[in-house]
């Protein structure tokens, strides 16, 4: 199992890894980074006060939160994922990538596809479905891409000059695999012009194929290749080995095969057959056990090495993440049963509950592997410690203000759109007077998520003055074993 | 790894490691395998058996008119389902609020769905017919003229925008080919339609003292908004409707 901990012997060069292609994916990674979360910052303010749409079609909250959703997961969690890829597989699987032409064109393409989005949306160039917004002729090079990604992932895997796959390689693996499927199947569609398509498939179809996408976009792109990440860099960072083989067999297996049932719980109370709503409750609430197996290992991983936590920024926002990670899975599954998701439903508890994870789980591993990995590949220490920590503080804290407030004006919402008087009618017959009352949940949304972009902005100026800082071989980051 | 851990898969896991985590190939056919039987045995139930499909399918609904698509795909252009629902659950408190749960049928020839999955603004599922043309059209020019306290942004670049009967004609022609039964596709009889159906909410807007012209996007987005639930409702009524 030396892969669990690996050797820190030979330094990347020395072992022929191409380094080069990481840091172009970790530098888009804070680019991106920083302009998803400052959209999402501006959409809360227009949720909030809606003269901040500005009278302008093309910077309404209908455009822009399309931008904000593909931007966090597909720019910045994308770019993320294939930075902390390219960096861990070659070293767990010592070799070089298998080619470092199509590594090139994974991330040009990955960037263009970007570009385009960001170009597209806003001019109001949609397919509408949720987290697969872009039209069709972007749909068709994602897959090329991915195609290539893929190809390069698994020509890697095959000159690999370990035989043994560390776990991490599966939650890779179920990432490439997964998301091809699902993008091919949900973007089927009938072209009318270049910028416009009509999916085949019609209406409860429709809706059914787009939130097994829906979902699985989350489990597949969201919490698959974010454990990969935490299995590796977790214990790199802890210098400590992964808690449990075993448990992270089962738990990998059972999330992988348990997850893509879940999709129609986000269609429970509509004409969707009673039996496919079933399953998506029933598999939503069994997801819990290896979703729990994961944060498990995580967690348990750091025996020993607590007294750490205390001190080292890295892993606080790794031990942070995978409390959330935990603390969504549970949510997420209760939000699943018909009586919690009659509540739930519609309402911004689902906001709060998506940005638990992706502020908490996704943002915070990610954090936590870019401040290691900053160090380790650029060879110089932190410019700003400190700065690591205040990030982590404003992080956190705007984390709890952000979901506190949503699932207060939720509950608030879910619980007057539904409330009846002793006649049996509608205690508040007039929407607009529920909206109202959520301004000051509105705000403090607005407040936590800017907080969290404040981070955000702290890092990338930590890094930035990192990398260009005097760089020497000998200066040792204060993270642990170089490589 | 420790030794302590090294004893404990030692048992364990030497099978596992021959035969998957050893075998890259093996692990993804075995991986392949076990995301797709969920959706297989979700999906495959949709697509297959026309029996299964017909609970989709009514001849009480008709498909969307051309202006109606033009409509539509403003919908879909601005967002709107981003913060309106097209869902009505079988619950009192929505049947009181918005009408008659949404049955399957009346989404059938929805390219593509657009339940939503936020209510920041009210269900709109039903809302055809329930204001009157001029309503719609003060409420997109202004918002709060007509709903004080409303969040929405003005959309009035609507009333300057026309639509393109050429463009429309390719979008009915595409959503034919998909299935949507048109009973003609040809630029000229779309054109006549587009322009029939236009007429019709224009003199409505001139009751109210509205200028307004067949071609305005304003007009196409109140043709598929007025027409929202429409049919459904006629007929649930009819039948009596089931709570």
């Amino acid at each position: 199992m030396e892969q669990t901990t690996p050797g820190t012997v030979a330094t990347s060069a020395e072992r022929g890894y191409d380094i080069d292609i990481v840091k172009m994916f970790f530098t888009a990674t804070v680019v991106w980074a920083i302009v998803g979360m400052l959209v999402g910052v501006i959409i809360a303010v227009q949720l909030a006060w809606w003269p901040a749409n500005l009278g302008l079609p093309w910077t309404t909250f209908g455009r822009l939160r399309p931008l904000h959703t593909n931007a966090v997961i597909f720019a910045f969690g994308g770019n993320v994922v294939f930075t902390g890829i390219y960096h861990s597989m070659q070293r767990l699987l010592k070799t070089r990538m298998f080619s470092d032409t199509l590594s090139r064109i994974h991330f040009w393409g990955w960037q263009g596809i970007i570009v385009l989005a960001a170009l597209t949306l806003p001019l109001g160039m949609t397919q509408s479905k949720e987290y697969a917004e872009l039209i069709w002729p972007i749909d068709v090079l994602i897959t090329v891409v991915w195609v290539v990604f893929a190809v390069n992932f698994f020509g890697t895997i095959a000159r690999r000059k370990v035989q043994h796959l560390y776990v991490a390689i599966w939650f890779y693996m179920s990432f490439v695999i997964t998301i091809a499927v699902l993008h091919i199947v949900n973007s089927l569609a009938i072209p009318a012009t270049l910028f416009r398509s009509y999916p085949i498939y019609a209406g409860l179809t429709d809706a059914l194929v787009q939130w097994w996408y829906g979902h699985n976009a989350v489990g597949f792109f969201l919490t698959t290749p974010f454990l990969g990440l935490m299995y590796y860099y977790l214990p790199r960072a802890a210098e400590r080995p992964v808690y449990s083989y075993r448990l992270s067999i089962i738990h990998f297996w059972a999330l992988v095969f348990l997850y893509i049932w879940a999709g129609p719980h986000h269609l429970l109370y509509s004409a969707l057959p009673d039996w496919a709503q079933t399953l998506g409750m029933v598999f939503s609430v069994v997801l819990i056990a290896p979703s729990w197996g994961g944060m498990l290992n995580g967690l348990l991983t750091l025996k020993g090495a607590w007294d750490r936590v205390r001190t080292d920024p890295i892993l606080k926002f790794m031990v942070v993440a995978v409390s959330f990670y935990g603390m969504s899975t549970f949510e997420g599954p209760m939000m699943s049963i018909r009586a919690v998701n009659a509540l739930a439903h519609y309402t911004n508890w689902v906001i709060g509950h998506v940005h638990s994870g992706a502020l908490g789980w996704v943002g915070m591993i990610s954090f936590g592997m870019m401040y290691w990995m900053v160090q380790n590949i650029w060879k110089r220490p932190l410019a700003y410690p400190s700065w690591a920590s205040h990030h982590f503080w404003l992080a956190t804290i705007g984390i709890v203000l952000y979901t506190v407030s949503m699932w207060a004006a939720g509950l608030m919402e879910g619980l007057q759109w539904r409330a009846l008087n002793d006649a049996g009618q509608l205690a508040n017959p007039i929407f607009m007077d529920i909206t109202q009352r959520l301004d000051p949940f509105l705000w403090l949304r607005v407040i936590g998520g800017g907080m969290y972009l404040v981070g955000a902005v702290m890092m990338a100026v930590n890094f930035w003055q990192t990398i260009r800082g005097p760089g020497s071989a000998a200066a040792e980051p204060v993270a642990v074993g170089a490589d | 790894m420790s030794n302590e851990h090294k004893q404990s898969d030692k048992a364990y896991g030497r099978f596992h490691r021959r035969v998957l985590e050893g075998r890259a190939a093996v692990f993804a056919i075995v991986t392949t395998v076990a995301i797709s039987i969920g959706g297989l045995v979700e999906l495959i139930p949709m697509f297959t058996a026309t029996s299964s499909l017909s609970w989709q399918r009514a001849d009480w609904v008709t498909p969307y008119t051309p202006l109606e698509v033009a409509g539509r795909d403003i919908y879909i252009r601005e967002g709107c389902y981003l913060c309106h629902s097209q869902m009505i659950r079988p619950m009192r408190s929505e049947i009181l609020r918005y009408g008659e749960w949404t049955r399957a049928a009346e989404y059938q020839y929805d390219r593509p769905f657009l339940l939503g999955s936020r209510r920041l603004g009210p269900d709109l599922q039903r809302v055809g017919s329930k204001y009157p043309d001029a309503w719609h059209y003060e409420h997109m020019r202004d918002p709060r003229s007509t709903s004080p306290g409303s969040v929405m942004p003005p959309y009035d670049w609507l009333i300057e925008a026309k639509i393109d009967p050429e463009d429309v004609t390719k979008s009915v022609a595409a959503l034919s080919r998909a299935g949507t039964p048109y009973a003609s596709t040809e630029p000229a009889s779309v054109a006549t339609a587009l322009q029939a159906q236009g007429q019709e909410i224009v003199g409505s807007l001139s009751t109210a003292g509205i200028t307004a012209e067949w071609d305005d996007e304003i007009v196409a987005l109140i043709a598929y908004l007025q027409r929202l639930g429409v049919e459904g409702r006629a007929h649930l009524a009819a039948e009596g409707g089931e709570q």
